[in-house]
């Protein structure tokens, strides 16, 4: 059974079927199925959202940002957003190729809830929230809760993600629970100070999945930082903020010595990485705090040495090691 | 059923009637909605420009435009696709821009086998559609999600920048100034239009669709239950075949004696991936959700030589004794005497895994019976060989068996075994029906043949003045559950482990073991790519040892004309080596600048470093007959045909073949039709394997056309040197001041349609080994060597490539681009060799967890062609397909040691393992 609603309303009821799978962006559905059936011809009810508009695209809001579920990752690489989302827009770029970055959509990504998603560290680094609804009504979840672990999110039966929100919390200070640093006082343009960027460590240039990946959110009082985000993905079954050298961060200076001992002086005990095909979870201890760094010291990577993204449909993910990069500014 | 934009709530079951906007005309077709869009392409619309690689979008063969947006065809619904337009590779033509750019593709050779041409093609049409002026980084941004096996890409980067090229140049060679020429391949337009046909890509509509049931255990009994009630029970299956239905004898291989492998298995399987039945089911039957009634019981499979060489090992073959396959031996001086009064030894033992050929296309192809003779329509490499297997399988005369091959999407060896041609034929056979099969990416790579798993432990000796003395070799190679090329891996090893080196004292010894991994076969260098990283790293340590400079250390033992090889053989002529060596003088003392001046303004992570490595490697079977023939003729018209069984696989011999006859026989290259290989059509010019159609087909082509030249002339009675022309139906020349004419419209035409012919035949002269192998192996081996410059971030233990000079010893570039193609191609499968690819059996049957490089993997390349005649070859040509990738990973290895101070001996050099040796080092 195949069903393309064209309102969300319809969609909904749909879902509330039994047995029903949502078919959004494609680039997981089908791989997925590869060998389970003859695609196109299922058991299952697949319903595809491609036609409900409301769900593709970006808005500021009130409180923060409002990136629709189906919002593709050339979408968030090509939109115009403040430099909290320059690591999110690295990510976008470097998820699989062009060809699935123009169809892959971002709550996809969490709700395959792959422990090498490229997209949810630095979402996890925004305090990204997953909106939620079913025909009963609606809920959001906080995206460290949404995803439970390996491959496993918190979506309910009849349960459809609709957005993923952003609150503001470089503007709106006291929405920043997570980090116990002071915000720098005299800051009369917090947005200016404000800093991230995306590291993917993967094993050749392009369409690869990361061995470990580190996302970055931080604020800088000069040459200080005054409050920081790290997630790390890749490094356990789902990835995680890590609070405690998040904490260790602040009024670090940010230059690399000061940075690598802030980073080695805390137990990234929160990380639990496994042997696989792409490295040893040994390996990934040792990379993951060096790593850290290189995504600390790229929130600085001067405007003029950033990636220009040529292609409005397209990502710019610089081959090579240890990709580093905020992407574009506005 | 309306055409939705979208269904409402109201569900869809089954096909609906649906119109797309297809490259700008509206195209029906009925389908279920889920349906991805490569399959309605396909076999809906007819349109099979669109290829299909792995439907995981981890290759991007199949990438069209939506919308002028690159997507990959494989995942997206047919559902969803109203209102938005479609541009497949069929589209190109008639848009200017396309056009463009895939003129830029012909002169820039940038397509090879043509099979990931198509998405290449579409990715580049959508970058240029929002970028017009790309830089070399953004055209590998917008191309980064499609691979390509054949090229190394650096054609591709340069077709896509050189789209707006002001003044293309067309090389039109006159006559007889073919070879040398760098004319557009014969076959390249087919292939950028995206009608060149693969394997997959002209079944008949109503053909059965055959599906293998495999083993998911390494090794199994099983028992099959109901099988008559399981065809009768389920409406679309039409039958099933198992050992029992193999009329003939239920065992092949490409080495007769040696065969093996069943098409099924009978009683128990040997690897994980082995046919154990086949059902053949209507078109558009679902046989996913179709349980298959067999039972398994898992066995303990033997994983490793180390276990297989154990006294208490199983056998996997009852009549192997040991589970040794066979052994290859060379020796020549005394080893033994020498190596203790050396000067320098470096001893060290090597390690590589299996190695997928990772072709973009997967096998395929589809067959009929036409009046009692089987027509297999097949992706192949060895058209001839495949018959005669397929007639032992079939228990029938050759003559009733034949093999077409399509154009094939890349081979590298891994297309010289049977894979789909017996379940084709007995299928066809048994159902009297046409039938078809394309193997899913996963099954491709769990069944076919692999490069060997290798254990090496070596020992090079020098004297103080730096000149190798003796070396000794001992290798185990996992031959895997069959025999495949087992042998030619374990004879060939011995002779070339010595590197194209003069070395008087020396013994190499080589084991094939069986296990229960997938059968290893023939894969680009037959086994010395894993030798070659023992020899020139082992070079670089000795090198290191007594203060010579590294690449002055090889020019000082290049072997030369009129010395003795391993094998006793005195090389007349035509060694190359020490020209390539010495032709990176320039670009090695350039590179060593560079290296120390990045190291002393780097931080102390990333280290830059240099290496080199050198190869030989002979053309052809070793010291077996390995004959190919060419035939020629002219029709009536005047009109010249040759029958060219050479089979291309993306390496040129089609385009190769016919300049070397063309000037042979002395017409314009262009007016040479093709007719390649059929073995109903053309004379057998042998397996496209072991670097050996430049030169033994080429012969052959070169001996037919210079017959054909001598034919003609005297019928007009004119001297050999005497030019002619064909004037329509009439052959006319003016020799001696007379003019002369014989109209070949009188002639009698033969079965071919021919009223003149030559047929020629080659085999290399080359003799057998004695006990310690020595004797004339090859009669043309090629040469090269490679310098690679690259940066080790000594924090991940990440290497990055930066530059790669090749230069090598072609004996005569009959086409230098397509020679250029091959050298980049095989650098970048030795890249992959050297630092991504490793096939675990049942862990990576995908293209996302077995790497092989992009793009961005492969840095700019710099090739330079030195010509050192053959005295054998056609033209003085010798082979380079395999020649290419062999130094490219030892090279690497060298780079990493000199940038940070490792040895890696086991490849591939991850990034775990460069870190962990780097860790190893500063502990130490």
């Amino acid at each position: 059974m195949f069903s393309r609603p064209a309102t969300l309303d319809d969609a909904l009821v749909v879902l509330s079927d039994a047995d029903t799978v949502v078919l959004s962006g494609g680039t997981d559905f089908y791989p997925q199925r590869l060998n389970q059936m003859t695609v196109g011809r299922s058991p299952e009810h697949v319903v595809d959202i491609s036609a409900l508009g409301e769900l593709r695209g970006i808005a500021e809001t009130g409180g923060g940002w409002r990136i629709g579920a189906a919002t593709t990752w050339s979408d968030l690489a090509t939109a115009d957003l403040p430099s909290s989302f320059d690591g999110l827009r690295c990510a976008a770029r470097q998820v699989g190729g062009t060809q699935i970055q123009n169809v892959g959509t971002i709550a996809g990504n969490l709700c395959t809830a792959s422990p090498a998603a490229d997209g949810v560290p630095a979402l996890l680094t925004l305090d990204a929230v997953v909106e939620l609804q079913s025909l009963t009504g609606s809920r959001t979840v906080a995206l460290d809760e949404f995803i439970t672990g390996y491959r496993s999110t918190a979506l309910r039966h009849g349960e459809l993600v609709t957005a993923i929100t952003i609150p503001d919390a470089f503007r709106s200070e006291s929405l920043d629970t997570r980090t116990s640093g002071v915000r720098s006082g005299d800051s009369t343009d917090a947005d200016s100070s404000v800093y991230s960027s995306f590291v993917k460590l993967g094993s050749r240039a392009y369409l690869v999945i990361s061995i470990a990946m580190v996302a970055a959110l931080i604020v800088l009082d000069g040459e200080t930082i005054t409050r920081a985000r790290i997630a790390v993905g890749a490094c356990s079954p789902v990835a995680t903020r890590l609070p405690a050298l998040e904490a260790a961060l602040v009024g670090a200076r940010i230059e690399e010595a000061a940075l690598d001992s802030a980073v080695r002086s805390v137990a990234l005990d929160l990380l639990a990485p496994i042997d696989d095909v792409r490295a040893t979870g040994e390996y990934r201890r040792l990379v993951v705090p060096r790593l850290i760094v290189d995504a600390l010291l790229a929130c600085r990577t001067p405007v003029a040495m950033r990636t220009q993204v040529a292609m409005p449909t397209g990502g710019t993910a610089t081959g090579g090691t240890a990709t580093a990069g905020t992407g574009l500014r506005r | 059923m309306s055409n939705d934009v979208a269904d409402g709530a109201a569900a869809v079951d089954g096909a609906v009637l649906r119109t797309v906007l297809v490259n700008g005309i509206a195209a029906s077709f009925e389908a279920p909605p889920a349906t991805v869009l490569t399959e309605v392409l396909r076999e809906e619309l007819g349109l099979t420009g669109t290829k299909v690689g792995c439907s995981a979008g981890d290759c991007g063969a199949c990438t069209v435009m939506i919308d002028r947006a690159a997507v990959c065809a494989c995942m997206v619904p047919v559902g969803r696709l109203a209102g938005t337009s479609i541009t497949t590779v069929e589209g190109l033509t008639g848009d200017e821009l396309g056009e463009r750019l895939q003129a830029s593709f012909l002169r820039h050779a940038a397509a090879q086998c043509g099979f990931c041409t198509p998405g290449v093609l579409m990715a580049a049409r959508a970058l240029l559609g929002t970028n017009r002026q790309p830089t070399r980084q953004q055209v590998m941004d917008g191309l980064g999600g499609v691979l390509c096996r054949c090229t190394g890409y650096q054609a591709i980067i340069a077709a896509v920048l050189d789209v707006d090229a002001a003044d293309p140049v067309t090389v039109r060679p006159t006559s007889g100034k073919a070879v040398g020429a760098s004319i557009e391949r014969v076959d390249g337009r087919v292939k950028v239009a995206g009608t060149d046909v693969f394997g997959d890509d002209d079944a008949p509509d109503d053909a059965l669709v055959i599906h293998v049931i495999r083993s998911p255990f390494a090794r199994a009994a099983f028992t099959f239950c109901d099988l008559e009630s399981f065809v009768s029970e389920n409406d679309g299956i039409t039958a099933v075949l198992t050992a029992r239905d193999v009329p003939g004898v239920n065992r092949f291989g490409v080495i007769a004696p040696l065969a093996d492998q069943p098409v099924f298995a009978e009683h128990e399987t040997r690897f994980a991936g082995e046919a154990v039945a086949a059902v053949v089911v209507l078109p558009g039957f679902d046989f996913s959700s179709i349980e298959f009634p067999v039972v398994w019981a898992a066995l303990n499979p033997l994983t490793s030589p180390a276990l297989a060489l154990h006294p208490a090992a199983e056998l996997v073959h009852t009549d192997r004794p040991a589970n040794v396959l066979v052994e290859g031996f060379v020796q020549t001086g005394d080893v033994d005497a020498v190596m203790p009064s050396c000067a320098a030894v470096a001893s060290a033992e090597f390690d590589s895994p299996f190695v997928e050929h990772a072709y973009i296309e997967p096998e395929a192809g589809w067959a009929e019976v036409i009046d009692g003779l089987v027509v297999i329509h097949v992706t192949t490499q060895s058209a001839y060989m495949d018959r005669a297997s397929m007639a032992e399988i079939l228990g029938v005369a050759e003559h009733r068996v034949r093999i077409v091959p399509t154009a094939v999407g890349g081979g590298f060896g891994g297309k010289l075994d049977l894979s789909v041609q017996p379940f084709l034929a007995l299928a066809a056979l048994r159902t009297g029906q046409p039938v078809r099969i394309t193997y899913s990416r996963a099954e491709s790579m769990a069944s076919t043949t692999k490069r060997h798993p290798s254990k090496l432990s070596v020992s090079i000796g020098a004297d103080s003045n730096g000149r190798v003395t003796a070396m000794s070799f001992e290798g185990v190679f996992d031959t895997g559950a069959y025999a495949s090329w087992g042998p030619t891996v374990a004879n060939r090893v011995p002779i070339h482990a010595s590197g194209p080196y003069f070395i008087p004292n020396y013994r190499a010894h080589s084991t094939a073991v069986h296990t229960n991994g997938p059968p290893s076969g023939a894969f680009r260098g037959f086994g010395v790519p894993q030798a070659a990283i023992a020899q020139e790293t082992l070079f670089d340590e000795l090198a290191g040892r007594l203060g010579i400079d590294r690449l002055e250390f090889r020019i000082l033992n290049a072997l030369t004309a009129g010395q003795r090889t391993v094998t006793g053989h005195v090389l007349e002529g035509g060694v190359g080596i020490r020209d390539c060596l010495e032709a990176l003088r320039g670009p090695w003392a350039d590179a060593l600048t560079r290296a120390q001046s990045l190291n002393r303004a780097n931080d102390r992570r990333h280290r830059s470093g240099i290496g080199v490595a050198g190869i030989w490697y002979g053309c052809g079977n070793t010291s077996l007959s390995n004959p190919s023939t060419i035939k020629v003729g002219v029709r009536s018209d005047g009109s010249v045909v040759l029958h060219q069984g050479a089979i291309d696989i993306g390496q040129g011999s089609n385009t190769v073949i016919s300049q070397i006859v063309a000037d042979a026989i002395g017409i314009e290259v262009h007016r040479v039709l093709l007719r390649s290989a059929d073995t109903s059509i053309t004379p057998d010019a042998g397996k496209t394997s072991a670097s050996r159609q430049t030169y033994v087909s080429g012969m052959a082509a070169y001996l037919a056309g210079v017959s054909l030249r001598a034919k003609l002339l005297a019928m007009l009675d004119a001297s050999f040197d005497s030019e002619f022309v064909f004037d329509a139906g009439v052959l006319r020349c003016h020799s001696d001041g007379v003019a002369r004419s014989v109209d070949l419209r009188r002639l009698p035409v033969d079965a071919d349609g021919f009223v003149v012919v030559a047929v020629e035949s080659y085999d290399p002269p080359t003799t057998a080994l004695d006990h310690n192998g020595q004797g004339t192996p090859y009669a043309v081996f090629g040469y090269g060597a490679q310098l690679i410059e690259l940066s080790v971030d000594t924090a991940t233990g990440r290497v990055q490539l930066h530059r790669v000079v090749a230069a090598y010893d072609v004996g005569k570039a009959i086409n230098p681009q397509l020679v250029v193609g091959q050298i980049e191609g095989g650098i970048a499968q030795g890249i992959g060799l050297a630092l991504l690819e490793e096939y675990l059996p049942g862990r990576t049957n995908n293209l996302h967890d077995y790497l092989i490089p992009t793009i961005g993997d492969v840095p700019p390349i710099e090739t330079i062609i030195v010509e050192t005649h053959d005295p054998v070859g056609p033209y003085g040509a010798k082979g380079v397909g395999e020649h290419s990738l062999i130094p490219t990973a030892p090279a690497i290895l060298n780079a990493i040691h000199h940038a940070c101070g490792i040895r890696i001996r086991s490849v591939p050099a991850t990034p775990t393992k460069v870190l962990a040796a780097i860790l190893k080092r500063g502990a130490a």
